[in-house]
């Protein structure tokens, strides 16, 4: 009963640990929580099973009766194996010390054994457990009746426990394992026990089961330090894991508990209150086993159970618990058994490498062994111990035993030079100076009349011609022809030089010589020395004859060939019946003395055979000796032998006999003696033989010389048989012929790459032979580098490149005349078939009837041409001298450098490297070098050929998509890299057709026109050569800066691609959050800074010009008209009355761009005040000028008169075809086609006068830089309103008044676009440009307040405007690219950081230090500024009134036409020339004017600069200012004005800097403008100069010329042009009014020209009223309205324009005369000042 | 139009939709759309541009769908400057700033046939860190001056970008006259079907769904 209690007291513990342990989780590893989710999955398949099988059943049912089954089952199998477990259960605790002993690993091996036995699966219980938990309160009320029922089973238990028990005891010792195994688990109870303790100790008293609780608990403690619990608990669950028992496990629970239950019931009759303790937990249990035995009360029940668990998610299980700790020590020894750490200790060698290996180091061996990268010892080390734990870390190591590593590939010294710092250290006479690249004097190419001849070289190109000796159109009997020919010539020089007579005579002398020495010393005896000569000269004998025989029997197989050929052409003749070539070959017999000949022959074999006998027997002499010499060595061998053999025998008796024969005996050693290397038996040599020596030489003789007696053969060969005539040639070859004829050649000549000229193109002759006969004259700028001569092959109009030929450069002394004509041979290797006679190139040919024997011919020939240095006129050769030659040598940098070494020039010296390699000792294993050591193999073997060349791109043929010239050939290509290359014209081509055949050539005419144009100079357009030659000069300039942009605007900068704001500072955080509070419509709004579009975004109407008009001062007012012109003063008297009721003046403004005009409407007085706004959209116009024609001329020609009718349907025909053409400059305009068809169908709609837009593809772009470029300006010009009533007379007094509106022009302004553009707004008073006489306007004004009449007395109109672009354009940016510069750097340095001092402190203030010059380099502004003459005459002029002269000087500088640079080279680049450029360009914007002005003043005596600043309306701009004794003078350089600093209309703004030729002065006065600067630049508070004392000015010299030279102007071509200006303006005028007929008044035409010239003198000042008065007179009758313009000439097209805006030419009136005349005035250097009076007359 | 038998262009159609874009730190976003295309191309019919609704995210997906048709023809005579689809996604900021949240541009395909595309979408980065701050702040980003700027490599280099996210856009493509003109585009095989940017996509894709 005690084990019993015991057990039933060990039982309760460990179900309780369980419960604990699983229902808390204290004390188990994250693995626990696995199981059991994975022992559900084990549950729940028999379940599903079961499910499955009672699915047509009840499920409770049948689930219940296979419940039972089970059970039942299991009860029987595992009765016996729990009752095991009990008897070790009751063993007492002695068992527990081998428990200790054993380990957790051996325990988890054995457990593994008999996992059934061992398991204490946690699982069932923890299930039932669980489940039962949620279950107990239910089923309660079953209590009584479970205890009835369990009473009986475990009387049943009882008595079985005991009997096995007693069964159990006697087993147990011959059961070890599961004896160790009952201690294992016991502990793992002692264990829970321990923990649950405080629970269980206080509740059981049983002191049984405290004495074994003692116990257990001590062993539990020697337990718990040995094994690791997680471990324990580990194996202790894992072992559910085990397969195929999941089911019996379960089984296994199941039945323990039961029996635990029924101990327990047993002891729950013994003391009630444990009963009580243990309820709950029995309850579970009971409940269990109530629906296991009466599962009739309950079967839905026991179903959801089933349920329930399978439903269950791991989740329910999982418990969080503290993390465990594991002791330092263990976690080590854990990790040692994990980890591996490589040791830092020296590997021994010996593990490294293979077992019985040697460490063998190469190095030692003489192999190269590239240094190894340095590794410090121990990383290396540990690498090593780290491999050696691999598999197969052996292969890691070398022989060696070291690990494998490549070189180091670091280079020893740094291959580039060292950068030395310039401070300090260096010696200063060391130090780098740097200087600027000299210009060259051929730099400049642009500079206008920089040509001068003088310097320059000459070299003559002589081509004489050329000879094929291959051609594709060769026959064959041509291939044999030229080889006869090639023979022959090859026969002719070998005739020439004749060798084989030299080395027959020398043989000849060379044999009397040594006849001679051997009869005179042979008695003597021979002394040493000459035997010595002896020998020399029969060497010497031998080797000449030796050569002899060679030339002989070349000139024999020459001839021989020669006659093979022939032969052969001559069967070839007769084979074709037809000759082709003229060639005919004689031979000449030459016939000799039989007997003579015979004997010199045999003599000759005679001599030679005795020779060759004497040599033979020398050399059986010397070959004997060897012999003898030999044989003693054999012989003493052979004694040695036998001496040793003897030794052998006597050891070896019995053995073989000796016959002393040396062969056997050898055979003998052979065969039984290790074989031993000893000297053959040496053979005597033979004698020679005489007789066959003989035989050898007659045969040789007869071989390669002519046999005794023979003729000797003269070939001789000639040109002149006939051709057989085209007409009874077969047809292939009369093909050929024809061939032959229709080919051409010509030669072009390359001078450094770049053609030069090209010969005329000769036809090919037949004999294939052209004569070229041309000499080029090449005058050379550049070093020769290399001369080329082009052959080039023309069939009809193509040509093809045949051949290139390189003609080397001659030396200096090489000139005209005495160098000889030499010969180059070409050759190419195109391949050429015909399908006629023509043999081709590159295709084989055979002249044998069976085919073989074939040569491939490739087209060659030879060019005869000459090279040569031209001379000079006194016979001075015209060569460049040799230092300016390329080429220069470099200087020995090291030794390790084979370049630097030996310079670049000494790589093509295989000596020079062979000497550096072994001085450097290179090593030849090393595989750096092994170019350089394979160079000097080849090298050394002797050929070898350096190449003269390198590439760049070697494949890129391979890569080529087509060849260049197909490219070029097509069309689409062409169009397409001319648009990638942004060539003007197709810079924006959209669709470039698919196919070639939809590109028409005209896509090309105008570009190809525009190169053409180049060259050519067009007058007619310009009227004047001079500025002919200018523009296309400017153009050239133009081309080229426009060139730099398109490159430089590929460069990017962040700002052109990411908007970023500006960090704000604190000040404008301040303002925006100031901002927050303002009102959002304040009552005095101010203009905000607008947006700004970029341009790409634009399209055509999105761009307006907006122009307010607000007001205008001073404008003229009408005079009173007086029909007589005594009736002024009449007229005067009734003034105040004339006053009132007369109107002054109806001013309106009229705003003309592109053509597009638009007024304002009219206003009063001379004041007036519009205060309007103008629209005016911008388009990108491309004006054809014939379509506007033609569309004006259609309009009037429709409505008004038959004949003009029937010339506008003729152009309108024009028209069409224009439209109809597919690729016609109007295809874009369709849209009017239809409407020009109804025009000429005679509808009476549409009125076409706009001028018509071009095609939108190349201009339609809206960039920057197309914006900058438009020329266009806007024109504002103010016009009086004046009405006149007409019509109604009085006799007829009719009700009707007609009235008649004229427009009289008063005055304009002219805008240029790309100021507008440039500045985004101009805002301000413009002075209004009047004509200086204003028939019918008087300035004079009635009023009389003072501001009127001072403002009226200073003469001028004004108009304030305020214009601008809207949306604002981005302006285009000024040219980021630093452009090179020979200033020195610390001045572009300071210059750099002055103009961004200046920047900083006032932006709005321009400041220029430096400028780019014509050639686009950096020039340093003072540089510009230096007196300069002005043309003399003007000098002359005013030799008393300085004043007077100063004006004139102004004048003619306001007299040279502006031209912006902008619009020229469409960026903001402003490009500054000279004064002498300038004059030559006769075109330059404000600040060209500036300087040429301030230069004269400065000429003059005066005091000036140069103002930097901005104004109205050029905005930024150069004035000039002068000091005087009366004060200060700004002087606009454009207009000739000038103005008091004090002048209010001063149209100065600001002054940013002062520039003189010393210095730049920088305005740092508060106010800019020059009304409130102080102009003394010695303030040093008010103006900064550039230079200072902490930076003098290092004496700059300047860029301008010392003087200025000026061409008188041709008077006679003024008057020319004075007329052509004026036959144009009248036809213009004409023009512009196609409906009404124009009348001139011829007498008014010339009184108006008598009074310009008066203009002229009178610089256009207001001369006088009088010849107002005396054209009154003179026209009394007339109402004339008149102005004289007044213009600098630059070209035709702005005088047009200028009386254009006018629009004198509008008046409509029926009785309206016109009047006009020019005037030309001209001034020194072609400046000419072009006058235009226009007056309409209209009869009163 | 030319007759059917001589054509002198071909046309290429794209029809699909910007589907949608994932960008996991940003909602309520909207796209804008633009194609960029060589001189030889010019778009026939449909919309060259547009701008989509602004879409949130759902609690469920964190995906932004927009679904935003797109319809053009194009036609051209030279295959050089295929037309680019570039896609710029917009959205507000902290503090209800219309910002960019990514560029992103993919050539329309060239075979025709069912595509998908993945956009990887990248803003440009400020230039300094202050910049990032005030950008930041005052929500003015750095933006490209046209979004084309990400369709072009020209320039590029000045920049740095951050990337953002991915917009996908599904394309049907067919093109006319294409073969006719000697060009062939290849079969379209499904394996065609393929993102632009394989790299990202399979990645991309599974993150997305």
């Amino acid at each position: 009963m005690a084990s019993s209690s015991e057990i039933r007291e060990k039982l309760r513990k460990k179900r309780r640990g369980l419960q604990d342990s699983l229902v808390k989780n204290k004390n188990d590893d994250d693995a626990q929580a696995l199981v059991p989710s994975a022992k559900f999955k084990v549950d729940k398949q028999p379940t599903a099973m079961k499910k499955a099988e009672g699915n047509d059943e009840d499920p409770g049912e049948t689930l219940r009766r296979t419940l039972r089954a089970q059970r039942q089952r299991r009860k029987k199998t595992l009765l016996e194996q729990s009752l095991v477990q009990e008897s070790h259960d009751a063993e007492d605790a002695e068992d527990v010390s081998i428990a200790q002993r054993c380990s957790a690993n051996e325990g988890s091996s054995h457990r593994a054994d008999d996992s059934v036995i061992s398991t204490r699966p946690p699982t069932g219980s923890q299930r039932d457990l669980s489940v039962r938990s949620e279950h107990s309160s239910s089923s309660k009320h079953l209590d009584t009746f479970v205890t009835k029922h369990l009473q009986e089973k475990l009387k049943a238990a009882r008595s079985k426990g005991e009997s096995l028990q007693q069964q159990e005891a006697a087993a147990a010792f011959t059961k070890p394992v599961s004896r160790l195994q009952r201690l294992k688990n016991r502990d793992a109870v002692t264990r829970f026990d321990r923990e649950v303790d405080p629970v269980s100790a206080g509740r059981h008293e049983d002191p049984l089961s405290l004495r074994s609780r003692v116990k257990f608990r001590e062993a539990a403690r020697r337990v718990g330090k040995d094994l690791p619990t997680a471990e324990e608990a580990y194996n202790f669950f894992t072992f559910n894991h085990e397969p195929a028992q999941p089911s019996q496990l379960d089984r296994i629970s199941r039945k323990r508990q039961k029996r635990r239950e029924k101990v327990e019931e047993d002891r729950d009759e013994d003391g009630q209150e444990e009963a009580e303790v243990e309820e709950d937990a029995e309850a579970e249990e009971d409940n269990q086993d109530q629906n296991e035995y009466q599962s009739e009360e309950a079967p839905l029940v026991r179903n959801e159970d089933d349920l329930f668990i399978i439903d269950h998610s791991p989740q329910d299980f999982v418990e969080v618990r503290k993390a465990e700790y594991v002791a330092y020590r263990k976690r080590i020894q854990r990790d040692r058994e994990l980890l591996f750490t490589p040791s830092f200790q020296t590997v021994p060698t010996s593990i490294k490498l293979p077992e019985n290996m040697k460490p063998r180091f190469l190095e030692d061996e003489g192999l190269y062994v590239g240094e190894r990268p340095p590794i410090s010892l121990t990383n290396e080390n540990i690498l090593e111990n780290r491999i050696l734990k691999m598999a197969e870390g052996n292969k890691w190591f070398g022989d060696d035993g070291k690990i494998i590593a490549l070189p180091d590939p670091i280079k020893e010294s740094s291959t580039r030079p060292p950068l030395f710092h310039m401070e300090g250290e260096l010696d200063p006479a060391l130090q780098t100076v740097h200087r600027k690249p000299l210009k060259s004097k051929y730099a400049n190419m642009y500079i206008a009349g920089a040509a001068d001849p003088e310097g320059d070289y000459q070299l003559d190109v002589d081509v004489s011609g050329l000879i094929f000796s291959h051609h594709p159109l060769f026959s064959r009997e041509h291939v044999l022809a030229s080889r006869l020919a090639q023979l022959y010539d090859q026969y002719l020089s070998r005739q020439h030089n004749n060798l084989t007579g030299h080395l027959t005579d020398k043989l000849n002398g060379l044999r009397n010589a040594l006849r001679n020495m051997v009869k005179t010393h042979g008695e003597q005896g021979s002394s040493e020395a000459l035997q010595q000569r002896i020998s020399e000269y029969s060497l010497e004998v031998r080797n000449t004859r030796q050569l002899r025989d060679t030339e002989q029997e070349k000139d024999r197989t020459l001839l021989k060939s020669i006659i093979k050929v022939w032969k052969e052409v001559k069967s070839l003749r007769e084979f074709q019946k037809f000759t082709n070539t003229p060639f005919k070959l004689y031979l000449r017999r030459e016939n000799v003395d039989r007997v003579l000949d015979e004997r010199e022959y045999e003599g000759e074999i005679l001599a030679e055979v005795l020779e060759m006998e004497a040599e033979s027997e020398e050399e059986y002499q010397t070959k004997l000796a060897e012999y003898k010499k030999q044989l003693e060595d054999w012989k003493l061998w052979k004694k040695k032998q036998k001496a040793k053999r003897k030794k052998k025998k006597k050891k070896k008796k019995g053995q073989a006999q000796d016959d002393t024969e040396e062969e056997e005996d050898q055979d003998g050693s052979e065969s039984d003696e290790p074989f031993e290397e000893g000297p053959v038996k040496p053979k005597p040599p033979d004698r020679p033989d005489v007789d066959s020596m003989e035989q050898w030489v007659r045969e040789k003789a007869s071989r390669i010389r002519r046999k005794p007696g023979e003729p000797i053969l003269i070939p001789e060969l000639s040109a002149s048989g006939s051709i057989t005539s085209s007409e009874l040639c077969p047809r292939a070859e009369i093909a050929r012929r024809e061939d032959v004829s229709r080919r051409s050649l010509f030669i072009k000549i390359l001078y450094n790459y770049k053609e030069v000229s090209r010969t005329d193109s000769r036809s090919l002759s037949t004999d294939f032979r052209v004569h070229l006969g041309q000499i080029f004259n090449l005058k050379i700028l550049n070093c020769p580098q290399s001369i080329n001569l082009q052959v080039f092959e023309e069939i009809g109009s193509s040509c093809s490149l045949l051949a290139q030929v390189f003609v080397p450069v001659p030396d200096p002394s090489v000139v005209t005349g005495s160098a000889p004509m030499e010969e180059f041979e070409f050759s190419s290797n195109q391949r050429v078939m015909f399908d006629h006679e023509g043999v081709g190139s590159d295709v084989p040919l055979s002249f044998e009837p069976d085919g073989s024997d074939k040569l491939t011919l490739l087209t060659s020939g030879k060019l005869s041409c000459c090279v040569s240095w031209g001379i000079g006129e006194e016979g001075v050769p015209l060569a460049p001298p040799v230092s300016q030659q390329p080429g220069a040598t470099h200087s020995g940098r090291g030794h390790l450098d084979a370049v630097s070494y030996i310079g670049a020039s000494g790589l093509y010296d295989m000596k020079k490297i062979g000497e550096w390699a072994t001085q450097s000792r290179l090593d030849p294993n090393d595989p750096k070098n092994t170019s350089i050591m394979q160079l000097l193999k080849v090298a050394s073997s002797g050929e070898v050929t350096a190449p003269d060349y390198f590439r760049l791109e070697h494949l890129q043929e391979e890569f080529n998509f087509v060849t260049d010239e197909e490219i070029e050939r097509s069309k689409r290509f062409r169009l397409l890299s001319l648009r990638n290359q942004e060539a003007p014209e197709f810079r924006n081509y959209k669709f470039v057709p698919l196919l070639e055949r939809e590109i028409s050539d005209k896509v090309f005419q105008d570009y190809e026109k525009r190169l053409k144009d180049r060259e050519i100079i067009d007058t007619r357009e310009h009227l004047d050569p001079h500025r002919a030659l200018v523009a296309k000069y400017l153009q050239k300039i133009r081309e080229s800066v426009i060139n730099r942009f398109i490159l430089t605007k590929h460069y990017y900068q962040l700002s052109d691609l990411v908007i970023e704001e500006e960090i704000p500072s604190i000040g404008i955080l301040g303002i925006n959050l100031f901002k927050l509070a303002e009102s959002k419509r304040p009552l005095k709004p101010q203009r905000k800074e607008r947006k700004k579009v970029t341009a790409q975004n634009l399209s055509d109407g999105d761009i307006k010009l907006l122009i307010n008009v607000i007001r205008a001062h001073n404008i003229p007012i009408r005079k009173p008209q007086s029909n007589k012109p005594g009736q002024s003063s009449q007229s005067a008297i009734q003034g105040s009355d004339w006053y009132l009721n007369q109107v002054q003046v109806r001013p309106f403004v009229e705003v003309s761009f592109q053509r597009t005009v638009l007024q304002t409407t009219t206003a009063d007085g001379p004041n007036p005040s519009w205060n309007e706004e103008l629209q005016l959209p911008f388009r990108r116009l491309r004006y054809i000028e014939p379509t506007v024609a033609v569309l004006t001329c259609c309009k009037p020609a429709r409505r008004y008169n038959a004949r003009c009718s029937v010339l506008a349907s003729s152009l309108v025909d024009i028209f069409l075809g224009w439209f109809t053409a597919p690729d016609g400059p109007l295809n874009k305009l369709q849209p009017l086609k239809h409407l020009l068809l109804s025009r000429r169908a005679g509808s009476q709609d549409a009125v076409l006068h706009k001028p018509v837009e071009g095609p939108q593809a190349p201009n339609g772009d809206y960039s920057t830089a197309s914006l900058q470029s438009v020329k266009e300006e806007v024109f504002i010009n103010i016009f009086d309103e004046v009405l006149y009533e007409t019509g109604p007379s009085d006799k007829e007094r009719t009700t009707s008044i007609h009235t008649q509106i004229e427009k009289h022009w008063l005055g304009s302004v002219k805008i240029p676009f790309s100021t507008i553009y440039s500045q985004s707004k101009i805002d301000g008073a413009f002075k209004v440009n009047t004509p200086a006489v204003l028939l019918g306007y008087s300035r004079e004004h009635g009023s009389n307040s003072v501001y009127d009449h001072w403002r009226s007395t200073h003469g001028g109109m004004f108009i304030r405007l305020f214009i601008t672009i809207e949306p604002q354009l981005v302006p285009g940016e000024s040219v980021r690219e630093k452009f090179d510069s020979q200033e020195d750097e610390r001045l572009l340095q300071a210059s750099e950081r002055f103009v961004k001092d200046a920047a900083q402190s006032y932006p709005d203030r321009p400041c220029i230090t430096t400028v780019t010059d014509l050639s686009g380099k950096t020039v340093f502004i003072t540089r510009y500024i230096r007196p300069l003459n002005p043309p003399q005459e003007f000098l002359d002029a005013f030799p008393n009134n300085p004043q007077e002269a100063t004006t004139l000087v102004a004048r003619f500088v306001s007299l040279i036409p502006s031209l912006p640079d902008q619009v020229s080279f469409s960026g903001t680049c402003d490009l500054w020339s000279t004064c002498d450029q300038f004059l030559t360009l006769l075109a330059g914007d404000e600040e060209e004017h500036a300087v040429l002005l301030c230069n004269y003043f400065l000429f003059l005596g005066k005091e000036a600069w140069l103002i930097i600043g901005t104004a109205i309306p050029e905005g930024p701009t150069a004035y000039v200012l002068t000091h005087e004794q009366s004060g200060y003078f700004i002087w606009n350089p454009s207009s000739g004005q000038f103005y008091d600093k004090d002048d209010t209309f001063c149209p100065l703004q600001t002054v940013g800097c002062l520039v003189n030729s010393d210095n730049v002065w920088y305005n740092i006065q508060e106010n800019p403008s020059p009304l409130s600067t102080h102009f003394d630049i010695t303030k040093a508070n008010m103006w900064k100069p550039f230079f200072s004392r902490s930076f003098s000015h290092p004496g700059l010299s300047s860029v301008q010329p010392e003087e200025l030279i000026y061409r008188h102007t041709d008077r006679a071509a003024a008057a020319e042009l004075q007329d052509r200006v004026e036959k144009i303006l009248k036809e213009k005028i004409m023009e512009w009014r196609p409906r009404h007929p124009t009348r001139w008044n011829r007498y008014c035409n010339s009184t108006l020209k008598q009074f310009l010239p008066k203009l002229e003198l009178g610089r256009g000042q207001d001369v006088a009223e009088g010849h107002r008065l005396e054209l009154q007179n003179l026209l009394g009758d007339y109402r004339i309205a008149g102005f004289p313009l007044h213009l600098p000439f630059s070209e035709i097209r702005p005088i047009i324009e200028a009386v254009h805006s006018t629009g004198v030419h509008n008046i409509h009136s029926s009785n309206v005369e016109f009047a006009l005349a020019v005037y030309v005035h001209p001034y020194p250097n072609n400046v000419l000042s072009v006058w235009v009076y226009l007056a309409s007359l209209v009869r009163t | 139009m030319e007759t059917s038998g001589n054509p002198s262009v071909f046309l290429l159609t794209v029809n699909g939709q910007i589907e949608g874009a994932n960008f996991p730190d940003y909602d309520n976003l909207y796209c804008k759309y633009c194609y960029v295309y060589g001189h030889d191309w010019a778009p026939t019919t449909g919309l060259e541009e547009g701008i989509t609704q602004i879409t949130s995210k759902s609690i469920q997906s964190h995906r932004l769908i927009w679904n935003f048709p797109l319809e053009t023809t194009f036609k051209s005579t030279n295959p050089s400057g295929w037309p680019q689809l570039v896609v710029s996604v917009y959205g507000p900021d902290v503090f209800g700033n219309d910002v960019v949240r990514g560029y992103g541009a993919t050539h329309i395909p060239f075979t025709p046939g069912q595509h998908t595309r993945t956009i990887p979408m990248f803003v440009p980065e400020p230039t300094w860190r202050l910049q990032k701050f005030t950008g930041w702040l005052l929500g003015r980003r750095p933006e490209y001056t046209d979004p084309k700027v990400v369709a072009q490599g020209e320039g590029r280099e000045v920049t740095r970008v951050q990337s953002q996210g991915f917009v996908t856009v599904s394309f049907h493509t067919m093109t006319k006259d294409m073969k006719k003109m000697g060009y062939d585009t290849g079969p379209s095989t499904p394996s065609a079907v393929q993102s632009a940017t394989s790299g990202w996509s399979t990645e991309v894709q599974s993150y997305a769904k």
